[in-house]
C-alpha cells in the first residue's frame, strides 16, 4: 500500500473575502489604516460591522481610522486544529484587543510566545499582507502604556 | 394571578446516553423519551395535547421539529405546539411555556422533549485527507485568525474572570472533580466507571486554554422528555409530583465579556419571588454546566458568593458529595450527559423524586434548577418542589 499523502497540508490559512460590508475595512488595512464603523446618529464605534447601530438604532454610519493601540482584554490559545491552514501553529493565541477608542477587535499577537501573553499588555496594530486583495490587521506588543 | 406550584412534573423519560446507536437520528430519541416519560407518569399518548421541543445540533435544520415529532409520535388534536431554542435555557424555558398554557386553560398535558444526536457509529477510516471545499465553514475575519467554536469565545470570558478575581486552574478543576465524584454514583452517567483526581484533571489535554477536556462538557446521543400537568392531576399519577414553585428568565444582551455575569440574577428575581423562597431554603442545585466555568459564575450570580469569589468557593469540595451545597449531583454535562438544559431538569426531577439512587441527597424539598444558553446570554430558572 502505497503512503498516503494528505492533500490536507496543502491548504493555507483560510482568507476572507471583501464583502460589501467590510470593502471600507480592507480597503484601509491594505493602506496601513485601521478602519472602524462610526454611527452617524450618535458617534458611538463598533465593529464587526452592523447595517444599524445598537446604541441609538441609526441606519447610517461611516469608516473612521482609530489609533491602532490598545491593551490585550482577553485572549485563548488554540490547541485544536480546526482547519488544517493552523495545523502547523498550534499552540497559538487568538487574541481580543480593547483599543484605546474603546472597540474590541479579535485579532492575533506576533513577536511573543502564547504563554507570555497577559491581560492588560499594551499593543500596537502591524499589517500583514496575506494575498494582494486582502491584508490583515494583527497586533504586536509595545512598551508602557 | 401567581403560576406558583399551579402545575408539576409529572413524568420523566430518559433513554440509554452517550456513544448509543440505538436510534439512526434525534428524532428515534425523542420518540423513546415520550415513550418512556409518559410510561413513567402512568399516561398514554392520547393523554397528551402539548409538545415542545428544543431540537439539538443534528436536528435544527428541521424548521417545524414539534409538528414532525408530532407525526412520528401519531399525535392527533393537540392543542399546543412549538420549536423552541434558547439554547441551554431550552429546557427550562419549555417548562415555563407548558406551565403558562396549562395554566391558562389551553393545554392540559404537555411534553417537553430534547433529542440529538451527533455521534455515528465507528466505520472504516476513509482515505486520505479533507479537501479545501470541505473547509467552506472557514469564512470571514474569525476563521483569518484561527478562532474556530464556541469553546474559543468562551475560553475568552473565562480568561476574563481569572484575569480580573484571580480564579485559577484549580478552582476551575475543583468543579470537574466534584461532578465526577457525583457522576460514579449514577449508573446513567458516561463516566460512571471512571474516577478522576485533581491531577487526573490537570493532566488531561488542553481544548483551548483556560478550558482542559475535563472543563467541557461531554457530547451525547439521547433522547430527554417531561410531562407537565396541572399539580390536581399530577397528584393522581404514578410518581409523586415534582412540583413548579417558581420560573423565570433572564436575558441580559451585550458582551458577557464586559460584565462576567451571565441572566441569572434576572431569572432569580422573577422564580424566586413566584416561589416564595430565598436562597438560604435551596437544598441543591442543578445548574446549567456546559463548561466548569459556567457553574462557577452560576454559583455567583444566583447569590451563593459573592461576584468573583466562585473560585475560593468551590475550592474546598462544599458542592462535592458530602457537602453543604450539592451541586449537579448526577455529574452534570460535564461528567453524566450532554442533553443541553434538560441535563439539569431530569436530575432535579431524580432527586426531588428521592429516586437518585446511592447518590440521593438527603434534602431535596428544594431544588434550583438552571439553563443557559450562548455564552452567559439566555438563562432560565426553576424552583422545583416535593411540596406546594
Amino acid at each position: 500500500m502505497s503512503e498516503q499523502t494528505s492533500p490536507a497540508t496543502a491548504i493555507s490559512k483560510p482568507i476572507p473575502s471583501i464583502t460589501p460590508d467590510l470593502a471600507e475595512f480592507f480597503a484601509g488595512a491594505r493602506r496601513g489604516e485601521l478602519m472602524v464603523q462610526k454611527c452617524q446618529g450618535c458617534g458611538v464605534l463598533r465593529f464587526p460591522a452592523h447595517e444599524t447601530c445598537a446604541n441609538c438604532l441609526d441606519g447610517q454610519a461611516k469608516w473612521v481610522p482609530v489609533s491602532g493601540r490598545g491593551t490585550i482584554y482577553s485572549f485563548n490559545i488554540m490547541h485544536q486544529v480546526y482547519h488544517p491552514g493552523f495545523a502547523g501553529e498550534v499552540p497559538y493565541a487568538v487574541v481580543v484587543v480593547q483599543l484605546d477608542e474603546g472597540v474590541k477587535f479579535i485579532s492575533n499577537l506576533v513577536g511573543i510566545k502564547p504563554h507570555d501573553i497577559r491581560c492588560g499588555m499594551p499593543v500596537e496594530v502591524i499589517f500583514e499582507k496575506v494575498s494582494e486583495e486582502i491584508t490583515l490587521p494583527k497586533f504586536r506588543p509595545r512598551a508602557g502604556n | 394571578m401567581s403560576l406558583r406550584g399551579k402545575c408539576a412534573i409529572a413524568g420523566l423519560g430518559q433513554t440509554r446516553m452517550g456513544k448509543n446507536f440505538d436510534h439512526p437520528n434525534a428524532m428515534g430519541f425523542a420518540v423513546e423519551a415520550v415513550k418512556l416519560a409518559l410510561d413513567d407518569a402512568g399516561l398514554t399518548r392520547d393523554d397528551l395535547d402539548g409538545l415542545l421541543v428544543n431540537p439539538g445540533i443534528t436536528w435544527s435544520e428541521n424548521q417545524m421539529a414539534s409538528f414532525s415529532l408530532q407525526q412520528a409520535l401519531g399525535l392527533r388534536n393537540l392543542r399546543l405546539s412549538a420549536m423552541m431554542n434558547l439554547g441551554g435555557a431550552t429546557g427550562a424555558a419549555m417548562i415555563m411555556h407548558a406551565v403558562q398554557a396549562i395554566a391558562s386553560g389551553m393545554a392540559n398535558t404537555v411534553a417537553c422533549v430534547f433529542a440529538d444526536a451527533p455521534l455515528r457509529p465507528p466505520s472504516p477510516r476513509k482515505n486520505g485527507g479533507g479537501s479545501a471545499a470541505a473547509y467552506g465553514f472557514a469564512r470571514g475575519l474569525n476563521a483569518a485568525y484561527g478562532l474556530f467554536g464556541v469553546n474559543a469565545q468562551y475560553a475568552f470570558v473565562a480568561r476574563r474572570h481569572m484575569h480580573l478575581y484571580g480564579t485559577t486552574s484549580d478552582h476551575l478543576g475543583a468543579i470537574a472533580v466534584a461532578q465526577r465524584k457525583w457522576a460514579n454514583m449514577n449508573p446513567a452517567a458516561q463516566f460512571c466507571d471512571t474516577p478522576m483526581t485533581l491531577d487526573d484533571y490537570h493532566e488531561s489535554r488542553w481544548v483551548v486554554e483556560p478550558f482542559h477536556l475535563y472543563d467541557c462538557c461531554l457530547v451525547s446521543n439521547g433522547g430527554l422528555a417531561v410531562i407537565v400537568t396541572s399539580s390536581d392531576r399530577a397528584k393522581d399519577l404514578k410518581k409523586p409530583p415534582v412540583y413548579i414553585l417558581g420560573m423565570g428568565q433572564g436575558h441580559p444582551g451585550g458582551d458577557p465579556m464586559d460584565t462576567l455575569v451571565s441572566g441569572a440574577p434576572i431569572a432569580k428575581e422573577t422564580a424566586f419571588a413566584m416561589a416564595g423562597v430565598e436562597l438560604s431554603d435551596i437544598q441543591l442545585a442543578e445548574l446549567y454546566d456546559c463548561y466548569t466555568f459556567t457553574v462557577l459564575v452560576t454559583l455567583e450570580d444566583y447569590g451563593f458568593c459573592p461576584k468573583g469569589e466562585g473560585g475560593p468557593f468551590v475550592a474546598d469540595g462544599k458542592t462535592a458529595p458530602g457537602g453543604s451545597l450539592p451541586v449537579n449531583t448526577g455529574g452534570g454535562q460535564l461528567s453524566s450527559f450532554y442533553m443541553w438544559g434538560m441535563t439539569p431538569v431530569a436530575e432535579a426531577v431524580a432527586q426531588v423524586r428521592g429516586e437518585a439512587g446511592t447518590r440521593q441527597v438527603p434534602r431535596h424539598d428544594v431544588c434550583l434548577v438552571s439553563g443557559n444558553g450562548g455564552i452567559l446570554s439566555t438563562h432560565s430558572t426553576l424552583v422545583l418542589s416535593t411540596r406546594i
